[in-house]
């Protein structure tokens, strides 16, 4: 299989971004490994087996309608394991508290009143690392466990281990936890989901959530059936960025990925813009819950929050989530519409509550955004308002057809056929569905042009390495933090314009070498958590394929 | 020590490379500055760390935490007792302060402070590259090496278009199992562009790092040592990039856990005793060469001129840098004070700024690495020179 496709891949590699390229038409053999290449994080020899079965068009057909096919059981099993992925804000804050919410538990001095016993022990060990912040002390374990039990742990199997553990009663299992004896990674890395997870817990239980979402983001990108969902997912994500370790965001992540973005990634842009523009993780991540009118400002002059018009989310919701940098619209529509938002907040941000709209925030006066006339006297539908003028402007529709065109086909993608999806993004009004089924049959998507034209993300590069080597995938807390290493945190990304489709971005030297040392570690089963079924004389081999040029490239 | 020599110089482009990088050259010739920039990540409590003893509202604000016997080094400011390494720095006149300086943005979350400081432009969230990446200037033979930043991951303040290096070490900064030679030729021979070049660039970093990790490297700090500290080991690597001459213009590293809510005092004596004993083992170990160095500290924002309830500070405005290198005015504290009277403080509870962190970072761009082009480096605003250098 391997060698076949090698043949196959080098010769139109030379055509690949090439204007001349998109002229040449793919062969059918390229046709199938280029489908797979971009509508999934990855061939396998199932996905060959399937789209050669069904027929391209069918594929494809299927992957726009993922509703259609079952997705996986083994992954709705391991998603099912993860508690908080269903959660609101308000029972992440309840259970997997984030620092600055641990922190306000402690200082009010309330701990005594915390009836769940593992919750104050919990507390009452951050409170104490907030005191003293010292090194750990060389056996942590000496207060609550008897040398007999600590040195039995220490030694154990992961089963013996788990069985010692369960025999503790909850609070002194979960100080246990939080301190293991002798090689914390280790143990994390050997022990099953379930443990793992209350290991986090025991140790920093925010950190749970964190783990929640990437183990669901990395398996669902492994194993998903709905391929093209999940991309559309990573896409989006990154087009209306937040980042995670930002206050509140720690809370609200998962709500937003969950409600805000993957119910729309198929459906409606318009969907997509009123529910990211209304959820609290974006109004918090570009500060508009802080905006108000210069009026409401001087009434409330003195306190903490009272600093008047914040223009962020105004400024990135045009440049980066509709119209693009500068693509028709002034520095004065910039500030009017952020007169517009004024208002739209958050109650009670750090205890995990909802939007709302504060009408004495809200600037009243009239607006005129890109010659549009907002009439004085407006509330809540100001905001509506422009996100309505914004759908309607061509910019917004250009603007999206390049970034999917730039996703799917290439860095630098043809103007014709971005002309053709801005024109199918008018016509339905912002339907994402027939925009990307313009997309996949057009003659630019299927020519030598697109054909691994386009570098592979480290998210994509390593569950594409992850599916080439049919790996199984125990724990992905590893993986996690390669992907840092490889440049890409996920939900780490600071700035707002999320992680970048394009080469550009991932071509400088430390992530390059680290592509190569994934590709290394992961063929010779040297990832923490995943074992790939390679031979020790083959692991080499593999390792050199998985890090050389041919694969970075999709 | 381990300097370019001719005879490296051919040793390093025996790697199947082809020609002799244009960087090398230049490289061999010497006397190429750097510029070494020390993030102090969670708002450094700067009125702890330059005492404004002077002050008469000073003492008022801080029953618990006012350092009681500070380091005269004016007669009005101080410097806090765990920056006592600090303190013959300041004397030889190779150390000089800021006080009062900070980012003019309002912001008082620690993500949009650093974020903005990093990005060299306050107030603007999409600037896509970082200030210290913009202040390297446009050069085509440079080195693979010229922009390291010492940590896992690219800051904020590198990212951009100029080829920027994150090293978590220099031992680890390679290919493991001896699979580099592999991976050399077949991304040399593959007609991908674009990783062909980026690899070749990488390539040559890995040698040139290769080659100076393999060199014994003893650190020339006399009676002081690096710390162990995750700080100390970067300083000592940076320490080591500089001496090995191998064109390194910029480098990076941060020091983690200044938020001092709770508790203050026991928390800064650590890390002010790592930041000093780091940079003054750093400030021996290179000697004569500190000529060709600056060394910056900053931080997104000060703290509250009052301690809070729980004998920490929280989030304020203005805050102090140091400056560290043999070209510096030292000895001096530069900057206005604005004072401490409950009228003189920002928002009533602040340090107000007085010098704006750009005139600090766009002085030393323009005047040790030589980019003059300062409008590119912090757009939209033009640095005022405080005649730090």
């Amino acid at each position: 299989m391997l060698r076949r496709t090698v043949v196959v891949l080098l010769l139109p590699a030379l055509f690949a971004g090439n204007p001349v390229g998109f002229q040449r038409k793919l062969s059918k053999e390229a046709r199938i490994e280029h489908a797979l290449n971009r509508l999934t994080f990855g061939a396998t020899d199932a996905d060959r087996a399937s789209i050669t079965q069904l027929g391209v068009e069918k594929w494809i057909d299927l992957q726009l309608h993922p509703q259609r096919v079952p997705e996986n059981p083994t992954l709705l099993a391991r998603l099912a394991q993860l508690d908080s992925l269903p959660m609101t804000a308000q029972q992440i804050a309840d259970k997997y508290p984030p620092p600055n919410v641990l922190k306000q538990l402690v200082r009010s001095g309330n701990l005594a009143q915390i009836k769940d016993p593992v919750m104050r022990a919990r507390l009452e060990r951050y409170a104490e690392r907030l005191k003293s912040k010292k090194a750990e002390t060389a056996d942590p374990n000496a207060a609550v466990l008897t040398p007999e039990e600590a040195r039995a742990l220490r030694g154990a199997s992961p089963a013996e281990r788990k069985a010692l553990l369960e025999k503790l009663d909850p609070a002194k299992r979960d100080a246990v936890l939080a301190r293991l004896p002798g090689g914390r990674q280790e143990v994390m890395n050997g022990s099953d989901l379930a443990l793992r997870r209350e290991m986090i817990a025991a140790q920093q239980p925010n950190q749970v959530v964190y783990h929640d979402l990437t183990d669901a983001k990395m398996m669902r990108a492994v194993q998903s059936t709905h391929q093209l969902e999940e991309i559309l997912a990573d896409f989006w994500f990154n087009h209306f960025n937040v980042f995670y370790d930002k206050g509140i965001n720690r809370m609200f992540t998962s709500s937003y990925e969950r409600e805000a973005l993957r119910p729309h990634v198929l459906g409606n842009f318009k969907d997509l813009l009123l529910a990211t523009s209304q959820h609290p993780s974006m109004l918090f991540y570009l500060d508009n819950w802080t905006s108000m009118s210069e009026e409401a400002a001087k009434r409330g002059r003195g306190k903490k929050k009272a600093q008047g018009l914040n223009e962020n989310y105004a400024r990135e919701l045009l440049e980066l989530h509709t119209m693009g940098v500068d693509k028709g619209y002034t520095q004065k529509d910039v500030t009017e519409v952020a007169r517009c938002f004024t208002g739209w907040s958050i109650t009670a941000p750090k205890l995990g509550g909802g939007f709302s709209f504060n009408q004495r925030a809200h600037d009243r006066g009239e607006k005129m955004v890109l010659g549009h006339r907002i009439a004085a006297g407006g509330g809540k539908e100001d905001g509506l308002q422009v996100i309505d003028i914004l759908m309607a402007h061509p910019s917004t529709a250009q603007f999206i057809a390049t970034k999917l065109a730039q996703r799917f086909v290439a860095d630098e993608p043809p103007p014709a056929l971005v002309e053709r999806m801005a024109k199918s993004f008018t016509k339905t009004k912002g339907e994402i569905t027939p925009m990307l089924a313009v997309m996949f049959a057009s003659p630019e998507f299927w020519s030598e042009g697109a054909y691994k034209a386009k570098m592979k993300m480290p998210f994509e590069m390593v569950a594409s390495a992850l599916r080439a080597t049919n790996a199984q995938v125990d724990s992905t807390v590893a993986l996690t933090q390669q992907l840092a290493t490889l440049g890409q945190p996920l939900y780490k990304k600071v700035e707002p314009t999320g992680y970048y489709a394009t080469a550009e971005e991932w071509t400088n030297s430390a992530a390059l070498l680290a592509r190569m040392n994934f590709a290394m570690a992961l063929t010779s089963n040297k990832v923490p958590g995943v074992k790939v079924a390679i031979a020790a004389s083959d692991a080499r081999a593999r390792g050199l394929e998985l890090g050389g040029p041919e694969f970075q490239r999709h | 020590m381990y300097t370019l020599t001719r005879r490296n110089l051919l040793s390093l482009t025996c790697f199947g490379l082809g020609m002799a990088p244009g960087w090398l050259a230049r490289a061999a010739t010497g006397g190429k500055k750097t510029m070494v920039v020390v993030f102090l990540r969670g708002a450094m409590d700067g009125l702890s760390v330059v005492t404004p003893f002077g002050d008469k509202a000073y003492a008022g604000y801080r029953p618990t935490l006012r350092v009681a016997e500070p380091l005269d080094l004016d007669g009005f400011f101080g410097l806090n007792p765990a920056l006592r390494n600090f303190k013959p720095l300041w004397d030889t006149k190779q150390l000089a302060i800021v006080q009062a300086t900070g980012s003019p943005d309002t912001t008082r979350s620690h993500f949009d402070a650093q974020d903005y400081m990093e990005s060299g432009t306050p107030g603007r969230k999409g600037t896509r590259d970082g200030w210290l990446n913009r202040a390297l200037t446009v050069e085509k033979a440079a080195s693979p090496i010229r922009a390291v930043a010492l940590g896992a991951n690219l800051p904020r303040a590198l990212r951009g278009s100029q080829a920027a290096v994150a090293v978590n070490s220099l031992s680890s900064f390679k290919v493991r199992d001896d699979a580099q030679g592999d991976f050399m030729s077949m991304y040399a021979n593959s007609n991908d562009k674009v990783l062909k070049s980026t690899s070749q660039e990488t390539f040559e970093a890995v040698k040139l790092i290769e080659s100076i990790n393999k060199q014994n490297y003893s650190p020339a700090t006399g009676s002081l040592a690096y710390p162990g500290s995750r700080f100390g080991q970067s300083l000592l690597q940076i320490a080591r990039l500089i001496k090995a001459g191998a064109g390194m213009e910029v480098a990076f590293t941060d020091i983690t856990g200044w938020d001092t809510h709770i508790n203050q005092a026991p928390q800064l004596n650590n890390l002010l005793g790592d930041l000093s004993a780091g940079l003054a083992a750093f400030h021996a170990d290179l000697g004569s060469r500190m000529q060709d160095i600056v060394v910056v500290t900053m931080s997104e924002f000060g703290r509250t001129a009052r301690e809070n309830g729980n004998r920490g500070t929280d989030h304020g405005h203005a805050n102090c840098m140091f400056i560290l290198g043999g070209g510096v005015k030292g000895g001096q504290v530069h900057g206005e004070w604005p004072g401490l009277e409950p009228e003189q403080l920002y928002e009533n509870r602040d340090l107000a700024i007085t010098t704006d962190f750009r005139d600090v970072l766009g002085e030393l761009t323009a005047k040790h690495l030589g980019n003059k082009n300062l409008a590119t480096v912090f757009p939209g605003y033009t640095p005022k020179f405080r005649g730090i250098l």
